[in-house]
């Protein structure tokens, strides 16, 4: 498996990096992590011209926790998500995600832009982005835009995002309440079969605001506003359960792989999305 | 006292039998010094690849290499055209059917070799691939082997099907052969006069022994001296030698085969691939060393898978449970070409050891073979030939027979186990088992897991999730397996006409030392250790004082190489008469310096003594230095010996295993709690080494019982190809295991070893699947086939009814 | 396409060489560098037979361009212990049957290596889950883990006693 050639490009900050896209058109991709895009470049199955490697851009490792808001610079890694107690304490189920996400190597080296920016409905940090209402910051030619996450995928591996941008920095506001990704895959270093992140506060035992997504289930991930508001106002109860889980259902669109048939897919993410509930309404 | 502890000192000195003897081979592999195929780096070395197809059947109407021929560093493009007159676009398999080496006018699989590209490096290699035309046609694709035993579509044009094959009669154009054992009619009429039969179909899945180096090798022809050099991943190099020799035409002794240090084997790397061919070629025409590495892709879609056998059986017993009759009929999926590799007279393996550990006093196996556009192969995936789609085949339908009794599963076996002093016994099917003791190793199996209280733990749990008051099931799989390995006696097995006897040479060097070749070799079994330990306890020599070399066929003897647990049975055997050898002359030499007959010494661990005066002596130390320096009338000079060793029978190590398993209705997840392995491998080398291959032979099964598959969609396309989707557990999937023995020798071997690398992997895979059907036994489920991954266990209590 | 000047930093030494961007580094190691401890398994970054230090951290050089690796430090098995004195890792790994066939062996110490940096007394499930990037096909890791563990206990002795 040997990628075809490319030319190699390593700017010092986001404008050169933009500039570089700008020049090289079409035949550039944005090089983050990389596990992703290099397997690919490795089948064949991505060619390209010219490699934009963003590893020196300083301002793209940058982790902030400010007035609630959390800010994620594009190339901040998933080891990175994991290691920081500031990030913890501000959104705890950041660390819960990234820790099912690859392996030990992989996280090292897989950032949390390109794996929001690359569109792979099997990446589980769009997911959560959903359920977070998190705000992308693209950089382009023209300067920078504001995207919201939940607004970005249009299917699989297409975004809102044009050739030339760069995506930034991901943006959101500090979590309280409870959390929960619950995600079951065949083993490590898998994507999901099927995935859930939820949100939940409470007050006296009912639920006062929730936020659910699910990944791998569609072509995009999915934020489910109405299985969100089947638990509003409720005991999460058995009931309110069964009714997030008809409003999920009703959202997603699973297709058939080695993971397993549609049927067993609509299924199984119920059976995720209760227990993320239920994880999620106890830590509330 | 004294003597005593002496004689203490001096055995664990010897690191010999039974020793824990820490491996010699770890220090190099620890640091990285490994030096496995692709760390072989010669200078002017070339790179070959190939071109591969996407169909898995087509017609190819031409291939262009213009363009890729144009590409700088490219040297050449090889097709089926260019082999045409070297008659060798065509191979023999080792099953006595004949491969494609380069695709000669059609394609028969996907991932088939094409063409093969050489150029001055994998990089140029890589990008010269993309640019050779291939024009195909595709023609329709047939992927289960039952339609193909009936479609019009013809695979092998170059077969006519009113000739027989090598294994007789052919009955249809996609058809290999029909292979029987046993009586058909007795067992029919033992069947159908029984009080309670269990029918059902059992199915053994296609995987892949996925070693995680994958296959490869170094042609360098030097063409001034005439000699081809060929180093590769070959699990039998002398084969190899002997399979270059009569495709080239360059004589035998021209040819020199290396096994380097090899990654892992588990039977993919016992054939002769296309891409050794093509290298050897290649490097016949350009004079300079071309290298073949496969990619993971290559390596699983297109050398050699395992299994894939559709078993139905049969399976009669008294009310009482005591078994009457076994009846089988295997359709075999061979893919595109018959490259199995089994014993020549054998098409189906050793397939008819399938009454397994049971007394079963009548049995019958017919298998037929069939030709699907899948990948060719067929191996012994760290199995013994077929042994594993055996004990699978035994233990599922001892499993149903004892649902059909409504009988606990663990009796239904007690019942019916061969007792102790029945061996050697003599099976339906023809076998010899040379010994056993399963009654004990079963009981002890139970005792150690308290059987009853899992037992009752499990009603338990049934009744809870009954009520709703938990989702999560629990499956306790039994297995008792017995192996046949150890191939084979030279009488009926062979490999292409060269007998599976074993060899071993030894030297003893003038200071005490020795150096050891064998016909095999490791691919981390460790053999540099343990053949030690078997020498230093023959010989008197410490295991750390004997270097073993295996791998170089210019300085090993002939040998028929690493498979089917046969390196301890039969090349084990051989380096202990070897040793034999070697100490009857220092018997003689010993004598002469003590002045004594022969016959007045004994053998003390490491010396011959005076017998009645201990205090007179000769080391093998002293001995070995007066066979060199003093003349010692009536002897040669010297001490060394060859033993080559055809085995008298197979052995027949056994084993009681035991896996519990939790397993959530809802998502189809599982648990392992506890996998308890009893194995008996007779006498036991050395008790880590044996732990270490249960580990992994273990993780193996889990793999293949619980997701691991070679996965074809319609149109022939594989869907596993790489380790994204071919399911290889890492530390977090795999569970703890423990490790128990009992140690019945095996009375024809030297030492009374069996060997024990294969057994983990065919009693695991019906331990770990029988606790999947175990769990749902109560609910009703017979049988659900393999691999038990998260949706198909899912769709087994979704089938059951058990999502509400 | 044109070749780059890489400067590396392998296993203490600075090294320069001329390569192709799309180089992967595994094979700059292996090929260039005659560093053929790292192996090639799975080449989709699921095995880590390949796994290397860089900078700081373990890595699949399967998966990263050698032009990625420009200016970074690199550790490789060949930069753990020597044939005088292996790395305790080495040592337990040998102790303990941590290995059969080896080919997986590099990696898996270097990415143990690591871990017994970032976490110097695990549990076993920590082990498991630290080594998840990495597969053995021999010896079903339980070895493997029993290796890790000794060797943190016997660097924190190590550790104690000289202080």
């Amino acid at each position: 498996m040997i990628p075809s050639a490319f030319e190699y490009h390593r700017p010092a900050d986001v404008a050169s990096a933009v500039k570089l896209l700008a020049e090289l058109g079409d035949d550039a991709r944005v090089l983050a992590g990389g596990h992703s895009l290099i397997p690919m470049m490795k089948l064949r199955m991505a060619e390209l011209e010219h490699l934009v490697d963003l590893q020196a851009v300083a301002e793209l490792k940058a982790i902030s926790v400010e007035d609630g808001t959390v800010s994620l610079g594009a190339m901040v890694t998933q080891h990175d998500l994991i290691d920081s107690e500031e990030l913890f304490r501000a959104a705890p189920i950041l660390r819960e995600t990234a820790l099912q996400i690859a392996d030990p190597q992989v996280r090292y080296m897989g950032t949390i832009g390109g794996n929001v920016a690359n569109g792979d409905p099997g990446n589980d940090m769009p997911g959560l982005m959903q359920c977070l209402g998190a705000t992308y910051v693209l950089e382009g030619p023209e300067g920078r835009r504001e995207v919201a996450a939940r607004d970005f995928y249009e299917a699989a591996y297409m975004t809102d995002r044009a050739d030339d941008e760069i995506l930034v920095q991901v943006r959101f506001a500090a979590t309280t309440g409870g959390y929960a990704y619950e995600k079951q895959k065949r083993k490590i270093g898998d994507y999901a079969t099927a995935a859930a992140a939820v949100l939940i506060e409470a007050e006296g035992g009912t639920v006062t605001r929730a936020s659910i997504a699910m990944t791998n289930v569609s072509d995009t991930p999915v934020w489910s506003e109405a299985a969100a508001d089947a638990l509003t106002g409720t005991t999460c109860d058995d009931a309110a359960l069964q009714a997030a889980v008809d409003a999920m259902l009703a959202d997603i669109d699973p297709q058939e792989d080695n993971r397993g048939p549609i049927e067993f897919k609509r299924h199984l993410a119920g059976v995720i999305l209760q227990r993320a509930i239920a994880r999620a309404f106890q830590r509330a | 006292m004294k003597d005593f502890d002496d004689r203490e000192e001096r055995v664990g000195k010897l690191k010999g039998l039974g020793c824990a003897r820490k491996r010699v081979e770890d220090a190099r592999f620890t640091q990285g010094k490994g030096n496995y195929v692709d760390d072989v780096k010669l200078p002017g070395m070339l790179f070959g690849d190939f071109v591969r197809s996407p169909y898995a059947h087509a017609r190819i109407k031409s291939i262009d290499a213009t363009a890729a021929l144009e590409l700088p560093g490219v040297i050449a493009v090889l097709t089926a055209e260019d082999l045409k007159p070297l008659n060798l676009h065509w191979m023999p398999t080792l099953a006595g059917d004949k491969q494609m080496v380069l695709a000669d006018g059609k394609v028969l699989f996907q991932g088939q070799e094409v063409a093969f590209v050489v150029a001055e490096d994998r990089y140029i290699a890589a990008d010269a691939i993309e640019l050779v035309e291939v024009d195909y046609e595709d023609l329709p694709v047939i992927v289960d082997p039952f339609e193909a035993l009936t479609t019009d579509v013809v695979l092998r044009e170059d077969l006519d099907t009113s000739e027989p094959g090598a294994h007789g009669p052919r009955k249809h154009h996609n058809h290999i052969f029909l292979w029987e054992e046993g009586d058909k009619t007795a067992t029919e009429q033992a069947i159908e006069s029984s009080e309670v039969v269990a029918e059902e179909m059992v199915y053994y899945h296609r995987t892949h022994p996925c070693p995680l180096e994958t296959c490869g090798c170094v042609a360098s022809m030097d063409k001034v001296n005439g000699k081809l050099t060929l180093w590769g991943t070959f699990q039998a190099p002398h084969v190899v030698r002997t399979v270059a020799s009569l495709l080239s035409g360059i004589a035998e002794h021209d040819i020199r085969v290396i096994s380097p240090d090899i990654g892992g084997g588990f039977g993919n790397k016992v054939g002769v691939y296309p891409g050794y061919v093509c290298a050897i070629v290649a490097s016949i025409v350009t004079g300079k060393p071309v290298k073949w590495i496969e990619d993971r892709m290559d390596n699983l879609m297109a050398t050699a898978f395992a299994r894939d056998y559709w078993m139905k059986g049969r399976i009669s017993a008294t009310k009482e449970g005591k078994i009457t009759g076994l009846h089988c009929h295997v359709t075999a999926d061979h893919g595109a070409f018959d490259a199995c590799a089994d014993p020549t007279k054998f098409p189906a393996g050793f397939f008819h050891i399938c009454t397994g550990s049971y007394d079963i006093p009548v049995a019958y196996v017919g298998v037929d073979g069939v030709y699907t556009n899948k990948a060719p192969g067929g191996v012994a995936y760290r199995c013994s030939f077929r042994v594993t789609e055996a004990a699978y085949f035994i233990e599922r339908m001892i499993e149903v027979l004892a649902i059909e009794l409504n009988m606990d599963a663990a009796e239904l076996r007690r019942i019916n186990f061969i007792r102790a002093d029945q061996f050697p016994y003599h099976s339906a099917l023809g076998w010899e088992y040379d010994s056993g003791d399963y009654h004990t190793a079963w009981d002890k199996a139970l005792a150690a897991v308290d059987y009853e209280g899992l037992r009752k733990e499990q009603a338990e749990r049934v009744e809870a999730f009954k009520r709703g008051e938990t989702r999560t099931l629990l499956g306790i799989g039994l297995t008792h397996f017995t192996e046949i390995v150890g191939a084979g006696p030279v009488k009926n097995c062979d490999i292409l006409g060269m007998g599976m006897f074993d060899s071993c040479e030894i030297r003893i060097h003038p200071t005490g030392s020795a150096t050891a070749r064998l016909g095999t070799i490791s691919q981390g079994q460790g053999h540099a250790t343990t053949f030690g330990q078997i020498l230093a306890s023959e010989i008197g020599i410490s295991s750390d004082n004997i270097t073993i070399e295996e791998g170089d066929t210019d300085t090993a003897p002939y040998g028929l190489g690493t498979y089917g647990s046969r390196s301890t049975p039969v090349a084990g055997a051989a380096a202990a008469m070897a040793g034999r050898k070697i100490r009857a002359k220092a018997q003689m030499i010993a004598a002469y310096l003590l002045e004594v007959h022969d016959g007045d010494l004994e053998w003390d661990i490491d010396r011959f003594v005076v017998k009645g005066a201990p205090d007179r002596f000769k080391t093998m130390t002293e001995i070995a230095y007066a066979a060199y320096n003093q003349a010692i009338p009536g002897l040669e000079p010297g001490l060394e010996a060859v033993s080559y060793y055809d085995p008298p029978n197979m052995t027949y190590p056994f084993g009681a295993y035991i896996c519990v398993m939790e397993i959530d209705v809802d998502t189809g997840e599982h648990k392992i709690r506890q996998f308890y392995a009893l194995d008996d491998c007779g006498t036991r080398i050395n008790p880590m080494v044996i732990e270490g291959q249960v580990h992994g032979g273990l993780t193996e099964a889990l793999a293949i019982a619980m997701g691991q598959e070679i996965a074809y969609d319609d149109l022939g396309n594989c869907k596993t190809g790489t380790l994204m989707d071919f399911f290889l557990p890492t530390a977090v999937e795999t569970p703890h295991y423990t490790t128990d023995h009992t140690e019945t020798p095996s009375p024809h071997h030297p030492i009374g070893a069996k060997g024990v690398g294969e057994s983990p992997n065919v009693g695991g895979v019906p331990a770990f699947s029988n606790a999947v059907h175990d769990a749902f036994r109560a609910f009703g489920l017979r049988q659900s086939h393999m691999p038990h991954d998260h949706w198909r266990v899912w769709k087994i209590a979704h089938d059951l009814g058990l999502h509400g | 396409m044109s070749k780059m000047h890489i400067k590396m930093t392998v296993n203490g030494q600075k090294k320069e060489l001329l390569s192709e961007p799309r180089q992967l580094l595994i094979h700059v190691l292996r090929e260039e560098l005659g560093l053929t401890g790292p192996h090639i398994g799975c080449e989709t970054s699921h095995c880590g037979a390949c796994t290397v230090e860089m900078n700081g951290k373990s890595v699949k050089s399967c998966t990263v361009f050698a032009a990625q690796a420009d200016g970074a430090e690199v550790t490789t098995i060949e930069g753990l212990g020597n044939p005088d004195g292996l790395h305790v890792l080495q040592e337990m790994f040998k102790e303990h049957h941590g290995l059969q066939c080896g080919f997986c062996t590099p990696g898996m110490i270097t990415r143990a290596h690591r871990l017994l940096q970032e976490n110097p007394n695990p549990t076993e499930e920590e082990v498991r889950f630290g080594m998840a990037g990495n597969l053995c096909r021999c010896t079903g890791y339980q070895n493997i883990v029993k290796a890790i563990l000794a060797a943190a206990a016997e660097m924190n002795s190590a550790k104690e006693a000289a202080q």
